[in-house]
């Protein structure tokens, strides 16, 4: 329980309020600008990124000498291999065999999703 | 909004509740007042930072969440005994699988298990708390808020109905309107909060706090499991997080993501839900094996059995839990591929499994077996626990699986691994560690009896059900075919039996309470092996005056062959004790609120409630309490009154 009074965490302060910023400008991004649908997914994902690294960087000591003495490395491999399972694996389930047909016409998914529904009577 | 809407009206037994709910709490507000207790309350429980108590709460909270559930259950199975009775509509039926499902699972299980490690980790690992023991106390409250809020649904606003898994669109705003299912929503985000806390919490205490001399491979076994648990909750809550989440601002702001218009994908909710869900499942049983390690090699009175081959099988089973998801919706049809990817990893999973029976096998032979309460539930878990297992690889081969997807086969095997694993494993820790909280052992006669009954119950009860499976029963309804009728009501013969088990467990604990004789001793048992033992009975604030240095796995039979103790009279030192604080209480009491008004969908109220949780985190964050010490005297004075010097 190490005291840190007197020192204003400054730094700390900053990387919320960017973090809020961001979240906000991701909102705007899918709720309020016109951009095409695979832009605004490229600027979340870049987003995301900056995210991270402000997490890293201004609350994770990824930068820190003395104190704790080292980035925890671990816990940050681990974090990523988990994100890596969730995006790559639902991905991989979600669309794995099935055609996804999003502009109008085929309107494959809806049958074939009608179709998923029969099968699942039972929750 | 009228007042019938808000409460919920026209059941005769949801009446039934109400009076008893509005007894109950009377009853409790007057004791309370008669006795003047209400400053002890405050001082003793509600503000307390000490790890025992909170585990003590957490327990108390888990075994009323149990009573609930197990009530649900049992009304489900009087109805299905009885379906011409029409003891149960459908309607109420959904309801109440649904809330026995997420009660047992959410507010009975993992709280039990908490509990437990709460108590033991500490003491195991010769902490004198928690590393956050502020945040520890914010846990509890979540969880307990959280717990409640889930549990008034059913007289207020209605109880959710789309099952603990709460699979869409079923569950979204266009086929289950009103609060129901945002009582769910709310309800776990809450209490995630703490549990998620917790896991932080246990992982640094673990990494941080432990005896010197005590390397990670000296360790207890339940405090490896912990460790290991911890990290699953770490990286698998906040998955449940997020979908939860989702799910809410679908229902209550209008999103899509998982409705069937405005090209949503009801799916994707099935998908998140599982990749917490499964490694929740090993949430609740790796604790239950490090009880079961710790009991057994306890009174088969042998070092346990290959000792780094059960923590790297626990490592192992951790991993693999990432990696299974899938096989709880083969049948969404993702394609002979992505399944046979899964039924693979899921098959992997029973190998560290099968290593670690093996193991307790092997620590069992050619031992000799004390035969207490906990010794046997551990070692009724055993082959219990292998026949939910072995069930669990015949659905985990994805071309069956889509014979026994969602029948009694399923609800068989997961009652064979949740009840034998989990719910042996609390009574068995409970009963073990029981001196260790109480000061008194529960009674050996009446435990037996509780045990045998509850053991006989259990497989009276589900095994009839693998064979309603096999006969085409399906999960979740509420009315059967005559056809089915014989293996129902043997079932349910069985449940009544496990629900007057649960009834002597009350019994044994009041009689225990009356005439158990006292402990003198900290080692209860008279067979400890690990440190939680050689604290003294009652265990003082600071649960270590001196902390003893570690040389084995071990440590306090080390201690007891060197005649050593945690109270070395010369190396005494004031200890740094924290501060017991409202703040916890407060702070989650008023998200409770929040979360409730959110339920509701009165948005500004919910807001309100959200800034004064702010609020209180900017209070938290100017607070420079330091805490106290405790002084050399005080702790002479309070070892030698505990150790008889
Ligand atoms: C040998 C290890 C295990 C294997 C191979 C296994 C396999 C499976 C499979 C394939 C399913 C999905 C079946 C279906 O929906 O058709 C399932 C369901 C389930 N399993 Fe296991 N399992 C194992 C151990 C466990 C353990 C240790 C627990 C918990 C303590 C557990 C709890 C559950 C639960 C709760 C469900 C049902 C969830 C629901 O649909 O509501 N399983 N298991
Ligand atoms: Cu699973």
């Amino acid at each position: 329980m190490a005291k840190e009074s007197g020192k204003y965490p400054i730094k700390h302060l900053i990387g919320f309020l960017l973090s809020i910023v961001l979240t906000l400008l991701s909102v705007w991004a899918a709720l309020g600008s016109d951009l095409p649908v695979i832009w605004i997914i490229a600027a979340i994902m870049l987003l995301a990124v900056i995210q991270a690294g402000i997490q890293l960087f201004m609350f994770m000591h990824m930068v820190e000498t003395k104190g704790v003495g080292h980035a925890p490395w671990n816990m940050m491999f681990h974090s990523f291999v988990v994100a890596t399972i969730i995006v790559s694996g639902s991905l991989f389930t979600m669309s794995f065999g099935f055609t996804h047909d999003h502009d109008g016409e085929g309107n494959h998914q809806h049958e074939e999703q009608q179709e998923m529904q029969k099968d699942h009577s039972g929750h | 909004m009228q007042l019938d809407e808000f409460f919920v009206t026209g059941e005769p037994l949801i009446y039934g509740g109400m009076v008893a709910i509005a007894l109950v709490t009377s009853a409790i507000l007057f004791i309370l007042t008669y006795f003047k207790k209400w400053g002890w309350l405050w001082r003793e429980w509600l503000t307390t930072v000490d790890h025992k108590k909170i585990g003590i709460m957490y327990i108390l909270s888990a075994l009323a969440m149990l009573f609930r559930g197990g009530a649900d259950a049992l009304m489900m199975r009087t109805q299905l005994a009885f379906p011409n009775m029409q003891f149960l509509n459908a309607q109420h039926y959904d309801e109440i699988f649904t809330t026995h499902g997420t009660v047992m699972i959410i507010f009975m299980a993992m709280p039990f298990l908490i509990g437990l490690m709460n108590i033991i980790v500490p003491l195991q690992i010769g902490a004198r708390d928690f590393a956050f023991p502020f945040v520890n106390a914010l846990s509890f409250w979540s969880f307990f808020f959280g717990a409640m809020l889930f549990n008034i649904s059913f007289v207020i606003g209605g109880a959710p109905d789309a099952g603990w898994t709460s699979y869409t669109p079923l569950a979204g705003a266009a086929m289950s309107p009103g609060p129901g299912q945002n009582f769910y929503l709310m309800g776990l985000q809450l209490s995630g909060i703490g549990t998620l806390a917790t896991g932080i919490n246990l992982m640094v205490t673990i990494l941080k706090m432990r005896a010197p001399g005590m390397t990670l491979f000296k360790m207890p076994i339940f405090t490896w499991s912990t460790f290991i648990t911890s990290f699953i909750i770490v990286f698998a809550f906040p998955i449940l997080t997020v979908a939860l989440a989702l799910m809410t601002i679908d229902r209550i702001f209008g999103s899509q993501f998982f409705t069937l218009t405005g090209e949503g994908m009801p799916m994707m909710w099935a998908n998140l839900f599982w990749m917490w869900g499964h490694p929740e499942v090993y949430i609740v049983i790796l604790p239950a094996f490090g009880i079961f390690s710790e009991v057994i090699a306890t009174f088969a009175r042998k070092r346990l059995f290959g000792y780094n081959a059960m923590v790297w099988s626990i490592i192992l089973i951790a991993g693999l839990s990432f990696l299974v998801w899938v096989h709880h919706f083969f049948t969404m049809g993702a394609g002979a591929f992505v399944n046979s990817v899964f039924s693979i990893t899921t098959m992997l999973i029973a190998v560290p499994t099968g290593v670690k029976i093996f193991n307790w096998l092997a620590t069992l032979y050619k031992s000799r077996i004390v035969l207490t309460v906990p010794m046997l539930w551990s070692l009724a878990f055993i082959p219990s626990f292998v026949i939910g297992g072995v069930t669990g690889v015949m659905l985990g081969m994805a071309a069956t699986d889509y014979q026994y997807h969602n029948t009694y086969f399923l609800v068989s095997h997961f009652h064979y691994v949740l009840i034998p694993g989990t719910v042996f494993a609390c009574f068995a820790g409970l009963v073990y560690w029981y001196p260790k909280m109480f000061g008194h052992k529960l009674n050996e006669r009446i435990g037996k009896w509780s045990f045998w009954l509850f053991l006989i119950g259990f497989h009276v009860c589900f095994f009839p059900q693998y064979f309603l499976g096999l006969d085409g029963m399906a999960r979740r309804i509420f009315t059967i075919t005559p056809e089915w009728f014989t293996l129902n009501f043997i079932s349910t013969m069985g449940a009544f039996m496990m629900g007057l088990a649960f009834a002597i467990f009350v019994y044994c604990i009041y009689y225990s309470y009356r005439y158990s004789e006292r402990e003198i001793s900290g080692d209860a048992w008279g067979y400890g092996r690990t440190l939680e033992w050689a604290t003294p009975t009652p265990i003082p604030a600071y649960n270590f005056a001196t902390v003893p240095q570690v040389n084995t796995h071990d440590a306090f039979l080390e201690m007891k062959e060197k005649g050593k103790t945690t109270f070395d009279e010369e190396n005494l030192e004031p200890i740094h004790m924290p501060n017991n604080t409202g703040k916890p209480f407060i702070m989650m009491g008023i998200l409770f609120f929040a979360s409730f008004f959110l339920v509701f969908e009165w948005i500004t109220l919910a807001v309100i409630g959200l800034i004064g949780g702010l609020v209180m985190m900017i209070i938290r964050s100017f607070d420079y309490d330091d805490g106290h010490h405790i002084e050399v005297d005080e702790i002479k004075r309070t070892e030698r009154a505990a150790r008889g010097l």
